[in-house]
């Protein structure tokens, strides 16, 4: 009789939505939650800068290209995981990388930068998260990718891995930077009202490392 | 001096293991409790209540399974002094709640907005329950219906 079968169904049923239950959860595990502030213009912030001599940092200057806004303290374990990967990126001559330096103390931030090495072009101290509430960051690290119109892109939760880097990051970098190239009133405006940023200009203007200064 | 000693020998460990438990019980709940209370400047007992209900509302988003009046997560606490200070410039509960999404997404909200994509959430458990009250009614009528058949009423059946 195929009403005995009903429990077995039933059973069957069960266990596969239990199943799609843990893959759903590999697939987008319930700590990582999705940024609602994606395809939205990035809060804009004024906010001193950390290191000794760095000066206030307006958000506004990083209009006309692509930037990273990477959340991170000293107390946070991931942010030394993805460390090498924030240096590496550090280097590239299309990547501007701003260090948002996020419910830390400051001497032990400068500590921490000193230790494993600062791959930052600006850092923004943000010690009782003022501006990390108006990105909606709940935990460090997180890494914010904000085009030259100022708008969110992307955002990884976690430390950026190397994967992350070359599957998602240069390449989305590569598609902003194709999209709002130095395209004359762009760059025009964004120099008008905000004095202009050329990455090639970031090393050179960037502060000097902590353990460099007296 | 005997019977003391004696006593106390033989007191067992887990007399005190019990006290201990017994102890904890009563005032760990009330510790948490503190912990998730900061000093905030309410001018009154209608603000601080306001903003209590507010807070049992939103999720902290850090613990997740708990709310910013309960946890003593760094985050909830700072998330608890915007809540208040939104309190302050006079914004209402909606306006507050649309703020703070706008920020942390849905997820901040312990009772989620009623959309096509938590349509199952809400309704999801009613159409079980009615799935399994049917399937019960249905089981206990074709049991009837046989001992009617056999002309067997057994006392319980009157009870249904």
């Amino acid at each position: 009789m195929i009403w005995r079968l009903l429990p077995l169904a039933g059973f069957l049923a069960l266990a596969a939505l239990l199943y799609a239950g843990i893959q759903l959860n590999k697939e987008r595990p319930p700590d990582r939650l999705p940024s609602v502030l994606i395809d939205k213009p990035a809060p804009a912030f004024q906010l001193d800068g950390l290191r000794d001599g760095e000066e206030r940092i307006d958000s506004a200057r990083f209009l006309g290209q692509p930037w990273l806004l990477n959340v991170w303290a000293s107390w946070c374990a991931g942010c030394r995981i993805e460390h090498p990967q924030m240096e590496q990126l550090a280097q590239r001559p299309d990547v501007v990388l701003v260090g948002l330096n996020w419910k830390d103390e400051r001497t032990d931030a400068l500590r921490w930068l000193n230790q494993f090495g600062d791959p930052y072009h600006y850092i923004a101290a943000d010690p009782d998260n003022r501006v990390g509430l108006h990105f909606g960051v709940y935990g460090a690290p997180e890494t914010f990718v904000i085009d030259a119109q100022g708008v969110i892109r992307h955002k990884f939760v976690g430390p950026v891995s190397q994967h992350d880097v070359d599957t998602v990051l240069l390449p989305l970098l590569a598609r902003l930077h194709a999209q709002a190239p130095a395209s004359p009133q762009a760059s025009a405006s964004a120099s008008a009202s905000h004095s202009g940023f050329d990455p090639a200009l970031a090393a050179t203007d960037r502060p000097a490392a902590p353990e460099a200064t007296p | 001096m005997m019977a003391t000693s004696r006593r106390h020998r033989f007191m067992p460990i887990r007399h005190w293991l019990a006290i201990l438990v017994l102890a904890l019980a009563v005032t760990g709940p009330a510790a948490l409790v503190q912990a998730a209370i900061d000093p905030l400047p309410f001018t009154s007992e209608a603000e601080r209540d306001r903003f209590y209900t507010l807070a049992a509302e939103l999720r902290c988003m850090v613990c997740q399974n708990q709310s910013l009046a309960d946890s003593d997560a760094p985050l909830a606490r700072d998330l608890r002094r915007e809540l208040f200070e939104l309190m302050q410039s006079g914004r209402s509960d909606a306006e507050i709640k649309t703020y703070l999404t706008e920020r942390y997404g849905d997820f901040v909200l312990y009772r989620p907005p009623l959309d096509r994509r938590t349509w199952w959430l809400w309704f999801g458990p009613g159409i079980l329950a009615v799935i399994g009250l049917v399937a019960v009614a249905l089981i206990v009528r074709s049991r009837r219906r046989q001992s009617d058949a056999a002309k067997l009423r057994p006392l319980e059946e009157e009870t249904w």
